[in-house]
């Protein structure tokens, strides 16, 4: 049964990019059980917008799992310590009263603080600017299923595809690296006919953008597969090395 | 090819072929060392006659100095780059995500390697090849017994025993890991690779933890 419970929530605290941080700790009375962590967030927020405090500040939009826009690295995990979810699904009732919950943002030299709780995650948008689509001309709309697809490769584009580019990967790394991300944007389209025009350009490129931004070598170490809220596979991973070494050998 | 040294891929696909090729000749090194527990003769033999101070000895051991080199020297650019990619910004609720130590502490592991190689080439190799080549005064030709000789040292067993204990963690995560950065992996062949690396890190540390064991108990040279 869902109680209410009595928290202390410690949050990350830094004014703005170069400003040093620092953690602050708020007591929360009666939260009830049965609230979304987010909606935790936003009862804290509004009590200290009430005493003229300035509100904590972090990153949400659908609060579904869909969108990629929370983060939080929460009690040692990112999105949480639940398997498969992301923060804005995750729920009062995976804590206990009296719990002292720890809140951070993602911390890696890719995603710089902007503000508290909020990290810049454009190195993502970038990484897929430099060949995460696929070109395709304009003219009346194409039949889906034009070009027959065998169903296990089209499970497997579907299953990279459901990555939401939250950047938890990256901020459970110990190397800081992006490829768990590439990889599964990768294998999106490598998987399927109407991305291997484009499959050797878009490994390279998207590759080099990963490097030219400053993420980590990977060492297999398997943190982003453990954490994803989308469980996207490292097997990816090794399919994005197969078609950039591919690549590398046809030049 | 520059690919090698600048995109993060085509360096751990440096990382993973020298890694490969150690494990190569960690193999027929291993091999090579179990005669010792059979028969002096024929290890003596295959050491002078078939290695020695003969050419492709020589070719053979700057090759596998090469490995070494370029494995410890990217091991560093790559450690030092993800320290960097990682920032100094620490979580103070310190990560709790499940994963292997081993694949967490590869350069600690290796640096224990490492440490490890140069009393192992100062006691035997630089005995025997290297004062050979140089004509230093004492080149050691009856391999078999300068082995003996150093292995009758509790403190050399011991030293030896934990760097393969050390190995078999390097070597437990570094056999998927470098099968996985050349890119042959799927969800089928990742477990089935895991089993293998454990197979083989097992077979080669226990391999060369027995022999040294074996002659400091006095159980080798059974059939001389
Ligand atoms: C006989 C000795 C050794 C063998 C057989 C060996 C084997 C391997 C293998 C197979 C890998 C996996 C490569 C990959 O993940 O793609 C690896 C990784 C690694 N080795 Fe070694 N290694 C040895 C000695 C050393 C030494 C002396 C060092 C020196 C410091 C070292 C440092 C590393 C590091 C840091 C990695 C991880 C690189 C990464 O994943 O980014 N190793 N090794
Ligand atoms: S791979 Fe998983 S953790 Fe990484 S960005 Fe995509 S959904 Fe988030
Ligand atoms: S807010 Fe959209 S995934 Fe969490």
């Amino acid at each position: 049964m869902d109680k209410d419970i009595n928290i202390k929530v410690k949050v990350w605290r830094q004014n703005g990019p170069k400003d040093k941080g620092y953690f602050e700790t708020f007591p929360l009375e009666n939260i009830s059980q049965g609230s979304s962590f987010l909606e935790m967030l936003d009862i804290l927020n509004e009590n200290l917008i009430n005493e003229g405090k300035e509100p904590v500040v972090f990153d949400h939009d659908c609060r579904e799992g869909i969108c990629g826009m929370c983060s939080l690295y929460i009690n040692g995990h990112p999105h949480g310590p639940d398997e498969g979810i992301t923060t804005c699904q995750l729920h009062m009732r995976r804590f206990n009263d009296g719990d002292t919950i720890t809140v951070e943002p993602w911390r890696s030299a890719g995603f710089p603080i902007i503000k508290d709780l909020i990290v810049d995650r454009t190195a993502f948008d970038k990484i897929i600017q430099a060949g995460g689509y696929v070109s395709v001309n304009t003219g009346s709309a194409v039949d889906a299923n034009a070009i027959p697809i065998p169903r296990d490769d089209a499970e497997m584009a579907m299953d990279a595809a459901a990555c939401i580019g939250c950047g938890a990967c990256v901020a459970a790394c110990k190397n800081g690296s992006a490829m768990l991300f590439v990889s599964a944007k990768v294998s999106q389209l490598a998987l399927l006919p109407q991305g291997r025009v484009e499959a050797t350009r878009r490994a390279k490129s998207m590759v080099a953008k990963m490097d030219e931004l400053g993420f980590g070598n990977c060492t297999n170490t398997g943190a982003c597969e453990v954490e994803c809220p989308k469980n996207i596979s490292i097997s990816n991973i090794a399919r994005l090395n197969r078609e950039f070494l591919k690549a590398k050998f046809q030049d | 090819m520059s690919w090698l040294i600048k995109s993060s891929i085509g360096r751990k696909f440096v990382q993973s072929i020298s890694g490969l090729f150690l494990i190569l000749f960690l193999l027929f090194h291993m091999s090579m060392n179990l005669v010792l527990i059979f028969n002096y003769e024929t290890y003596n033999f295959l050491a002078n006659e078939i290695l020695g101070a003969n050419w492709w000895a020589i070719i053979g051991t700057g090759v596998i100095a090469l490995g070494f080199v370029v494995h410890v020297i990217y091991a560093i650019i790559l450690t030092l780059q993800n320290m960097k990619a990682r920032g100094n910004d620490r979580y103070a609720s310190s990560s709790k995500t499940k994963t292997t130590w081993s694949s967490k502490n590869m350069f600690v592991l290796g640096l224990f390697i490492l440490l490890f190689l140069f009393l192992h080439l100062y006691q035997m190799w630089y005995q025997m090849q290297f004062k050979e080549l140089f004509m230093i005064e004492g080149a050691r030709h009856d391999g078999a017994q300068l082995v003996e000789e150093v292995f009758s040292q509790l403190w050399v067993v011991i030293i030896y025993v934990i760097a393969f204990i050390a190995l078999w963690f390097h070597l437990t995560h570094g056999f998927w890991s470098a099968l996985h950065s050349v890119g042959w992996n799927n969800t089928v062949w990742m477990k089935r690779l895991k089993v293998l690396g454990n197979i083989i890190s097992t077979a080669i540390s226990l391999g060369f933890i027995i022999v040294a064991i074996a002659i400091y108990l006095g159980y080798s040279n059974l059939l001389g």
